[in-house]
């Protein structure tokens, strides 16, 4: 899923400067699931940020209207379009909880509204729940290799992204960034390809990236399915 | 196989090779590397010129082999790393390089570039080492890019690449050089070693791999003890064995300078003396001596064990 963090509580309040008139827009996708920008988080910052303009005194009496609201999901334009139509009239600006796709899809619906990010987007995660930890496992590359690398992403979990073996960076099998807490990636597939009886394609030579693959801006045109339910 | 350079020359012929390291830093003044070069011509048959070590900003290692190689007289070994180049710039110093008559390239990846001087840069990555191998090797055997678009003039020289005997699991390290082998790897240079027993040990998985580039050991004799404490804590993967930094320890009690500075050489000569005299007995084809700075040593180090056995 799409891992995203709330930015720092000031960077918002600056960002928001000059909006009194403000929908606090969650998203129950990923940042709900998460619960960094679902219903009860756009309900909090909406309140937050209401209560602090008051405070301040910046808005002119009876002027004020920051309102929550939360979607399916905004990554997409026909549920972001059916739930806000006809009610986000009110509103000079939208503050969204959603990741960088999410911002993005409320800005192209209703293009005359002034979009602003709540969160950053981080990345594509594994989740451990139980030490509550989310981990980057993907990079969206668009040209996967798993196959051939035990189940273990070079491109995302090697912290150069290469194709033919650890560097001189690895001790232990750990990773010189990040001051060698990390694993390395290619140790991590050297021993999955032991295990496995398949070091053979841990030896193989691999030319390079055609990284016209993963050029952005990506996209998949027609033909889409869907069953994700909000039709 | 024709020889472009005298080190891949006296590889070609069997000789034991040694060769120097010379490090370009944040400056545009390279009379310190031009002099520090000096001293070992006629000892080292090439030295390296260093590219961004430790991911440091430093000055173009490319310019910097072009000067040592026209003003010392001292060929070189000119390191090239991938972490700050993608593949057009690369080929664009390959080109370059052989342009203005280097004839040793040493295909790196590099450090990455968080850990050094300038940690907010983006790092390239585009190729890996293994893979800058293999443009090299295309460019000067067959002529062609990595797109494969044809080259006028295509550039003649060598490449080597890097291998750590501290690496563990080694296997997995010498697997890797395995691949540098197929992707064209002509010789390698291993990261600092101080003991026999990692020498043997790589060579042990080199033979279970049937590798056959030859490998040329790097060692380092340290010029003080505060390099020596520094280079212990600060290379990933490499230590400096106890006894002999307590050595180097001892010395820093000595109060005449002349004397402390007397002491490192022999304490250096002793111990790296007998350890070169028993790489040369090894499948090793060579000892890289990385003592940056410390010429002195390098050039009686190269002296006396260059004529024995």
């Amino acid at each position: 899923m799409i891992v995203v963090e709330q930015k720092p509580l000031e960077d918002i309040i600056d960002m928001v400067k000059d909006s009194d008139r403000m929908l606090v827009l969650g998203c129950d996708g990923c940042s709900g699931i998460y619960q960094v920008g679902g219903e009860k988080q756009a309900e909090v910052l909406s309140s937050m940020l209401r209560m602090g303009k008051k405070t301040k005194g910046e808005n002119k009496e009876g002027d004020l209207k920051i309102e929550a609201s939360t979607v399916l999901r905004q990554c997409d334009k026909e549920i972001v379009r059916e739930a806000l139509e006809g009610s986000i009239e009110g509103y000079d600006a939208v503050l969204s909880m959603a990741c960088g796709a999410g911002v993005q899809t409320v800005a192209e619906v209703f293009s005359e509204k002034l979009v602003l990010p709540a969160v950053n987007t981080k990345f594509i995660g594994m989740q451990d729940r139980e030490m509550g930890d989310l981990h980057e496992r993907c990079s969206a590359c668009g040209d996967c290799i798993l196959d051939k690398t035990g189940g273990v992403c070079p491109i995302t979990r090697c912290a150069k992204g290469l194709l033919n073996g650890p560097c001189g960076g690895q001790v232990e099998g750990k990773c010189e960034v990040g001051g060698y807490e990390n694993d390395c990636a290619w140790i991590l597939i050297y021993n999955k390809l032991k295990e496995l009886e398949k070091l053979d394609q841990f030896l193989q030579f691999r030319l390079m990236r055609d990284n016209r693959i993963s050029q952005s801006p990506r996209d998949l045109k027609g033909g889409v399915k869907y069953s994700g339910g909000g039709e | 196989m024709k020889a472009y350079s005298n080190l891949m020359q006296e590889l070609l012929n069997g000789k034991f090779v040694f060769t120097g390291e010379l490090e370009p830093e944040k400056t545009t003044d390279l009379t310190e590397l031009v002099e520090g070069a000096k001293p070992l011509v006629g000892y080292a048959v090439a030295c390296n010129v260093t590219d961004n070590p430790q991911s440091m900003a430093y000055m173009s290692s490319l310019v910097a082999s072009y000067v040592v190689q026209r003003d010392a007289g001292m060929e070189v070994v000119y390191q090239l790393r991938c972490s700050d180049r993608n593949r057009l710039a690369l080929t664009g110093d390959v080109l370059g390089a052989a342009a203005l008559g280097l004839k040793n390239i040493l295909a790196l990846t590099g450090d990455h570039v968080s850990l050094g001087d300038n940690p907010g840069a983006k790092s390239v990555c585009d190729l890996d080492s293994a893979l800058l191998t293999y443009m090299i090797r295309r460019m000067v055997d067959e002529g062609v890019d990595l797109a494969e678009k044809p080259i006028h003039e295509p550039p003649k020289l060598h490449v080597g690449v890097a291998v750590n005997p501290n690496a563990d699991p080694l296997e997995a390290e010498v697997m890797k050089l395995k691949r540098k082998e197929v992707a064209g790897a002509e010789f390698a240079q291993t990261q600092v070693i101080y003991e026999m027993e990692k020498v043997d040990r790589l060579f042990e998985v080199y033979d279970q791999y049937g590798i056959k580039v030859p490998v040329i050991i790097g060692i380092f004799p340290m010029k003080n003890y505060g390099v020596a404490d520094y280079f212990d804590k600060n290379i990933p993967g490499v230590s400096v064995p106890k006894e002999l930094l307590e050595t180097f320890r001892k010395v820093t009690e000595i109060s005449d300078k002349k004397q402390r500075k007397e002491k490192y050489m022999e304490i250096n000569l002793e111990y790296f003396e007998n350890f070169v005299r028993d790489i040369k007995k090894s499948e090793a084809k060579g000892v890289h001596v990385m003592a940056v700075g410390y010429e002195v040593m390098v050039r009686e180090l190269i002296g006396r064990v260059r004529g024995e056995g």
